[in-house]
């Protein structure tokens, strides 16, 4: 990976200027900052001990993805670039060599080697061990869901080689290895992990501000890692994540000054951030897909009377408005099946027109419907969670299908998440049903395959196409990630016609930083990469 | 007195264990499966749920889950948190920060509380007197979290007096807003309690006599008024150090401050048996001891109150 070369000496260069200036000036060229500064962010209280295998929530995600390096690392667009991996390769996609850099080590100086991924991935999947990431390990060779056993697609060549024997072919397979999961861990952990996972070691930018760096319920003290030498140098002194239960308190702090950056503007104040912090706030798609699905166990949403609704509803609905009005623009409408921060992302997909505004069209189209079978004065409803903050669009929504259609359209209010999943998951919903997705990494097949395929643990509203799933199996097992793009965009414009879900909009990160700190970029996962800030 | 407050001590027995029992069933029955709940969109293999769900007993029938706990108790063991913290850590943690703020807020509620309802009370249909009437029916009637957040804007935000949230170690100094938002209502109602005590008692026959006896106004007010019209207002307080330690979810949350409430809150929601007990418990032994507190004061303040066997 040459590319990735030439960004870890441009970087190199750049903090070294940064000491060099720090030294003689102070910090006065505001370009660079002081490298000795410490920014401070918003984050939650860990709901783990910061095992990376157990941690698949946000407040210990931050701190897990700035302490470790994996094999790669995510840039701010969702690309890949190697970490302690020279190279991840593979002629078919399903066995898989992995080579390791020489020379990283873990801060309490052991080396980083095969076995460091190794031993923890083997933890992470085994079922005794109960860790909450382990269905990312599924897909290698021995794992089970039913009964301890070990991944017999791990094999350790050398002390800088090891390989991987996937179950099914994989052409993307690098890009979920810089998820929190795919961690190494040091030897020294294996000795009492609970006492490891209070104060843990890794190979990362930062690393612990000492034995009490995490002070409970208060904040997570991180401080510049010296020896680490990867794409994602610090040119800061570190990071306090300081752990707030409300947003609006957090909110509160960044405006007293007392917090840099805050990476989740409330509700409360979509109105008035931009004002509050001029220039200096961000609003840009985060990896969350909104949508919603009509089951296909129901009257009038199969076949190509389905379709045609279908295509009807969502034309019949003004994102760009909605999005607009209820959301303050904090919202994007959709163009695909995906999220605009993930690499192979399009606006141009053959039939996205399906998803712009075209009220004539959908008239046009449910009075086809109408000829095959008439759709009579029936009800649409649209589920969806009254503890979840989605009344005002759902209502939205249906009033937008109600006027273009003519037809009665209401939202249907279960109390929790779990009720509505209930119905959902027991296919007895009575119409339509909120769907949304958020991506564990960057990668268009994580938004397809687990949603769209027959009988996949997602696919709750029963969508079957053999055509999706035949051109969806060719892009996993591509034989590079730009031929798996290709086919993983066709994919999309056969659901584009059949429309399984109707897309709606990406979720957005809204964040704030202070005047004190620059060069804030928000990376594909909503998260600041902290490595880049500058302050002082 | 000594026998009056054994008995009222060994009473605590039957209210510890009837409180437990009843706040673990009350978790207990709240419909949702904890851990489920725990990764909301993200759910673990089903395998690893149904091993954290024996982990912490949630696949055990209610009174083995509760006996479990109790048992635990009784070996000093308050139970883990989900995030696999030991509860007593937890509550080593909150109380003495929500303490504090309750202390605060006490102190200020009393002093002030108590200063004002007594000129007001003196000074009946004067001036300060309406205008404390006026402030404190204000102050009833507007929620604690309008008067935090405009508190937190002006003090916190523009004038920068104070600290808009307060941090980690919780110090005294940071601790005065929130203290000043927590007791502004008790403070209106302790204006209200000791104005109408005072203006009472001034009336009263042991005054005129007092004033008659030629005792000073000030002694007459201070030693025989006061004390006297201190009685509902002491009651009013004992309740409140209650409510203080467990009321205060609000003002913590807009100050981001890391106590009783909160915690107990977050617990809730989560399900988390052991953590919402524990800490109830603890919250009921403190209301008790508060009642027994001001009953025995109430034999100080007013002499014909007398605890016999």
């Amino acid at each position: 990976m040459k590319r990735s070369r030439i960004g870890v000496s441009a970087v190199a260069l750049l903090s070294a200027s940064a000491l060099v200036l720090a030294g003689c000036a102070a910090g006065e060229e505001p370009a660079t900052g002081d490298s000795a500064a410490i920014i401070t962010t918003n984050g939650s209280e860990p709901q783990q001990l910061l095992i990376p295998t157990n941690t698949t929530e946000t407040g210990g995600g931050k701190v897990v993805t700035s302490i470790f390096a994996g094999l790669v690392s995510y840039t701010s667009d969702g690309d890949v670039e190697n970490e302690v991996a020279k190279s991840i390769e593979s002629e078919d996609g399903q066995k898989w060599t992995v080579t390791l850099n020489d020379g990283w080590t873990f801060t309490n100086d052991e080396p980083v080697t095969s076995d460091s991924f190794v031993k923890a991935w083997q933890y992470g999947a085994l079922l005794s061990n109960a860790q909450s990431s382990s269905y990312f390990f599924d897909n290698i060779e021995g794992f089970s869901y039913d009964e301890d056993s070990e991944l017999t697609g791990l094999e350790v060549v050398s002390d800088t080689e090891f390989t991987v024997n996937l179950i099914n072919p994989e052409a993307d397979f690098p890009l979920r290895l810089g998820y929190s999961a795919f961690m190494p861990l040091p030897e020294s952990a294996w000795d009492d992990l609970d006492a490891y996972g209070e104060n843990p070691v890794g190979n990362g930018p930062y690393m612990l501000d000492g034995d009490s760096a995490w002070q409970h319920d208060v904040k997570i003290d991180l401080v510049t890692n010296p020896d680490y030498d990867g794409v994602r140098k610090a040119v800061n002194g570190g990071v306090s994540i300081i752990f707030y239960t409300s947003q609006d308190a957090a909110y509160a702090d960044a405006l007293g000054g007392n917090l840099d950056i805050l990476d989740a503007v409330p509700d409360s104040a979509f109105e008035t951030y931009e004002s509050d912090f001029p220039g200096r706030s961000v609003n840009q798609p985060a990896a969350i897909f909104q949508a919603f699905n009509m089951p296909y166990y129901l009257e009038h949403w199969s076949g190509d009377e389905g379709k045609l609704r279908r295509a009807a509803i969502s034309m019949s609905i003004d994102r760009k408005e909605i999005t607009d009005v209820i959301f303050q623009g904090t919202r994007t409408p959709a163009t695909d099946f995906t999220s605009p921060v993930i690499a192979g992302h399009s606006d141009n997909l053959a039939g996205a027109e399906v998803l712009d505004f075209n009220p004539d069209e959908a008239k046009k189209l449910w009075a086809e419907a109408d000829a095959i079978a008439p759709y009579g004065d029936t009800v649409f409803d649209l589920a969806y969670n009254a503890d979840g903050g989605h009344q005002a669009w759902v209502d939205a929504v249906a009033n937008s299908i109600s006027n273009t259609l003519g037809i009665e359209a209401v939202g249907k209010a279960y109390p929790t998440f779990k009720d509505a999943l209930n119905d959902r998951d027991a296919n007895k919903l009575t119409g339509a049903t909120r769907a949304g997705w958020q991506a564990d990494y960057p990668s268009l097949y994580n938004f397809l395959g687990p949603l769209y395929v027959d009988g996949a643990g997602s696919n709750k509203e029963g969508y079957s196409s053999p055509e999706f799933e035949k051109i969806l199996a060719e892009g996993a097992s591509a034989s590079s990630v730009e031929e798996a793009t290709a086919k993983y965009q066709e994919a999309q414009e056969i659901l584009l016609v059949d429309l399984p879900s109707v897309p709606l909009w990406y979720s957005n990160v809204t964040g704030v930083y202070s005047d004190s700190v620059d060069n804030v970029v928000f990376g594909w996962d909503s998260v600041p990469l902290y490595n880049e800030v500058t302050k002082g | 007195m000594l026998w009056y407050a054994g008995k009222r001590f060994l009473q605590m027995i039957p209210v510890f264990f009837g409180a437990t029992f009843l706040i673990y069933f009350m978790v207990f029955a709240v419909p949702g499966d904890p851990i489920a709940a725990l990764y909301g969109d993200r759910p673990p293999a089903p395998g690893v749920i149904e091993l954290l769900r024996a982990e912490y007993n949630l696949d055990k029938p209610f009174i083995v889950q509760y006996l479990l706990y109790i048992g635990g108790l009784f070996q000093g063991d308050f139970g883990t948190t989900f995030s696999g913290r030991p509860v007593a850590d937890v509550m080593a943690q909150a109380f003495p920060i929500t303490a504090r703020l309750a202390m605060l807020a006490l102190a200020i509620e009393a002093f002030f509380g108590i200063i004002v309802g007594l000129i007001a009370g003196l000074r009946k249909g004067k001036l300060f007197d309406a205008s404390a009437l006026v402030i404190s029916l204000l102050l009833i009637s507007v929620p604690t979290f309008v008067v935090g957040f405009v508190l937190q804007l002006v003090f916190g935000i523009q004038l920068g007096w104070a600290r808009t949230t307060v941090s980690g170690d919780a110090p005294w100094n940071e601790l005065i807003m929130p203290a000043i938002v927590l007791a502004s209502v008790s403070f209106a109602y302790i204006v209200r309690l000791t104005r109408a005590s005072v203006a009472d008692n001034l009336g009263a026959d042991f005054v005129r006599t007092a004033t008659a006896k030629g005792l000073s106004r000030r002694r007459v007010v201070t030693v025989h008024v006061l004390r006297n019209s201190l009685v509902p207002v002491v009651t009013y307080l004992g309740v409140d150090i209650g409510s203080l330690m467990v009321g205060a979810i609000v003002t913590e949350g807009i100050f981001n401050i890391n106590g009783v409430g909160g915690t107990v809150y977050r617990a809730i929601t989560l399900g988390e048996g052991p953590t919402v007990v524990s800490f109830v418990a603890v919250m009921v032994i403190i209301f008790v001891l508060a009642n027994l507190l001001v009953d025995l004061l109430y034999a100080a303040l007013d002499p014909r109150i007398r605890y016999a066997k």
